[in-house]
């Protein structure tokens, strides 16, 4: 009991909304929802589901990036295209025998995670914050982009996965878990939908540690100060990057899980549009806390998602539409400015608190 | 082929690497330079100038005239967003930038349903000449007179002008310009327009080169922020020698591997260039004489 109570101290803290009893007991509430939701489903409905998990990954990564860290980062579907790129290049090549698929996705992962090491290493340590940032990472998009659609030719392929230029990869094979009497495929199904849920909860959970650990803390203290957390010892420019790379890889668990999904890519998931939409989900949701992340990105997928359905074109005029809206009168978020009109009359003040 | 036309061809595809990198930056660079807004909706201003100016000669009117009324819609749509949004974000300059993306997806998506997703172009005027084997387009050497030109023109307003000196004033210190009389705002709100209207211009100049799509702002917006970013945040000291800088390294590159070599060309010099500069060659110069 001892060790459990240690383990839920360390998820809570100054850096997170929801503590206490009252938020776990509500966050047992939605996952035992979310576990039981597919027996109340069908198959199809729940696969579709999943596609709306794949994205949280990104941007939780971005909530990082951005919220706890302060550093404006367009770049994030980048790292989702390559790591979706990768992943379709290596089972395409290895097929998905032997579980290959899992280590296909730890090494798409790692290649995104990499890239990611490398231009941040020149973006953090020539110190580039603030508005260049931005664009610096948001050009390494458009350039990526553009490159991945001009790879039609044959001439174009690595081992025997063809990159096909603009309408993209396809074809590869999905997520397969290895078990005794039959390796499982994930297909956009239930099966999928429990995997990926679980690596939501340990990514959220995971999360939630970090930015509460002396790691997260002095995270928000560059995001407030960069020259006084330097002033106090801390070189800012390794722990930029390090929440970089973190961010970036968590993209890039986004990028593969979407390929494995829809078994395809194209470069336009890395374009200017795809490139916006993670900033949508987080500015709206509230970038400064996880929980309101993960919400907000919720929601604003199933607007998005309602809209398109319903065959309006108008679903990229609402997204921007919010976009500005919630910059101008709810800078925090939405969801982030309407928990804490929920939570105020239940806060007891706090050491430390305003 | 003998080194003069040898000569004039690597001139040539310097000068239109050049034309393309300052017409496409300076509204940009404009903006930063003088309120520290990045705005990412400059595609969406280009390709509303090269849509009015296109619609506008559909109407009969002459190409030059009609590229001038493209630059002012675009600057009247600008003063217009200056009013309504970056006005109440100057004091958070990254939320500018994603408030401006909010409107760069309301521009483009909006434009597509409006006017479907491609409109008849106007051919380019001008036809060519030969030099060689070679044959070229007058018009991209109009395209470089006019980023001259530009650049010119910008010297003397913000030289030269009334205006200019409010303006640069404002920038250096904005409560004590406000304090000597200066409406600040004002200026702001020109200084907006002012960089809305140069992005429509060059959508405007570039229009009879390219197809009209909803999309084709960020043909030139990538270019527009390397020579930002490479420039820092003076329109003439930073902005000119950058995009002389990159468009070397874009002329040379497009010419040994094509275009799109010529992009990630751009891409690694800007990424070593702040590596080395973190405050551009305008902050590096600065510094110099400082």
């Amino acid at each position: 009991m001892n060790a459990l109570s240690r383990f839920f101290r360390r998820l809570e803290g100054p850096q997170t909304l929801g503590r206490g009893p009252a938020f776990w007991v509500g966050f047992l509430v939605v996952l035992a929802g979310a576990c039981a939701y597919p027996l109340f489903s069908d198959g199809y409905t729940v696969g579709n589901t999943v596609y709306f998990f794949t994205w949280i990954f990104m941007a939780l990564g971005l909530c990082l990036i951005w919220g706890y860290g302060g550093s404006l980062s367009f770049g994030q579907t980048a790292f989702f295209g390559i790591a979706g790129y990768s992943y379709g290049i290596l089972t395409i090549n290895f097929g998905a025998a032997y579980g290959f698929t899992l280590v296909a996705l730890v090494f798409a992962v790692a290649i995104a995670a990499l890239f990611a090491a490398l231009l941040g290493y020149f973006l953090f340590f020539g110190r580039i914050s603030g508005v260049f940032l931005g664009i610096v990472t948001l050009s390494v998009t458009l350039v990526l982009e553009r490159f991945m659609a001009q790879t039609a030719g044959p001439e174009w392929r690595i081992g025997a996965a063809r990159l096909n230029g603009f309408n993209g990869m396809s074809n590869m094979p999905p997520l397969t878990l290895p078990w005794p009497g039959g390796d499982i495929v994930l297909f956009p199904d239930v099966q999928l939908y429990y995997v990926v849920l679980g690596l939501l909860v340990v990514v959220y959970l995971g999360l939630r540690i970090l930015v509460n650990s002396s790691f997260g803390n002095i995270l928000v203290a560059i995001r407030e100060n960069p020259e006084r957390a330097e002033m106090l010892g801390y070189d800012i420019r390794k722990y930029q990057l390090g929440t970089f790379v973190i961010g970036a890889a968590l993209a890039g668990l986004s990028g593969v899980l979407y390929t494995s999904w829809g078994q395809y890519i194209t470069p336009s998931s890395m374009g200017m549009t795809a490139a916006a939409l993670p900033i949508v989900w987080v500015a709206v949701g509230g970038r400064s806390d996880l929980t309101t992340t993960l919400i907000g990105t919720v929601t604003v997928l199933a607007v998005f998602q309602a809209l398109t359905i319903h065959g309006s074109q108008y679903a990229l005029v609402v997204m921007g539409a919010m976009l500005v809206v919630t910059v101008l009168l709810a800078p925090s978020g939405l969801i982030f400015a309407l928990a804490r009109l929920v939570a105020r009359p239940f806060a007891k003040r706090q050491p430390g608190d305003a | 082929m003998d080194v003069g036309t040898l000569a004039f061809s690597a001139l040539y595809q310097f000068g239109d690497a050049f034309a393309f990198l300052v017409l496409s930056a300076c509204g940009l660079a404009v903006i930063f330079g003088m309120m520290g807004v990045i705005n990412l909706a400059h595609g969406e201003f280009i390709m509303c100038g090269a849509y009015v100016t296109v619609s506008a000669v559909h109407a009969g009117i002459p190409l030059p005239v009609a590229v001038v009324i493209g630059a002012l819609v675009s600057a009247a749509v600008g003063a217009l967003v200056e009013i309504l949004v970056i006005r109440h974000l100057y004091d958070r300059p990254l939320d500018t930038i994603v408030a401006t993306w909010g409107l760069s997806l309301i521009g483009t998506q909006g434009t597509l349903i409006l006017l479907g997703s491609t409109m008849a172009g106007v051919g380019t005027p001008f036809g060519s000449f030969q030099v060689g084997d070679y044959s070229y387009s007058v018009y991209r050497l109009v395209l470089f007179g006019m980023a001259v030109l530009v650049l010119a023109a910008l010297y003397a307003l913000f030289n030269w002008t009334r205006f200019g000196v409010m303006a640069r004033a404002t920038i250096q210190v904005p409560h004590m310009a406000a304090a000597l009389g200066v409406d600040t705002r004002l200026v702001y709100s020109l200084t907006f327009a002012l960089g809305a209207g140069l992005a429509g211009l060059a959508g405007g100049l570039y229009a009879p080169t390219m197809t009209l799509v909803p999309t084709m702002g960020t043909t030139f917006i990538m270019e527009a922020f390397v020579t930002v970013v490479v420039g820092g945040a003076d329109v003439f000291l930073g902005t000119a020698p950058a995009a002389a800088l990159l468009a070397v390294v874009k002329a040379t590159m497009t010419s040994w591997y094509g275009q799109l070599a010529g992009q990630i060309g751009l891409l690694i010099a800007v990424i070593i260039v702040i590596r080395v500069l973190p405050r551009g060659i305008s902050g590096f110069l600065l510094r110099e004489r400082a």
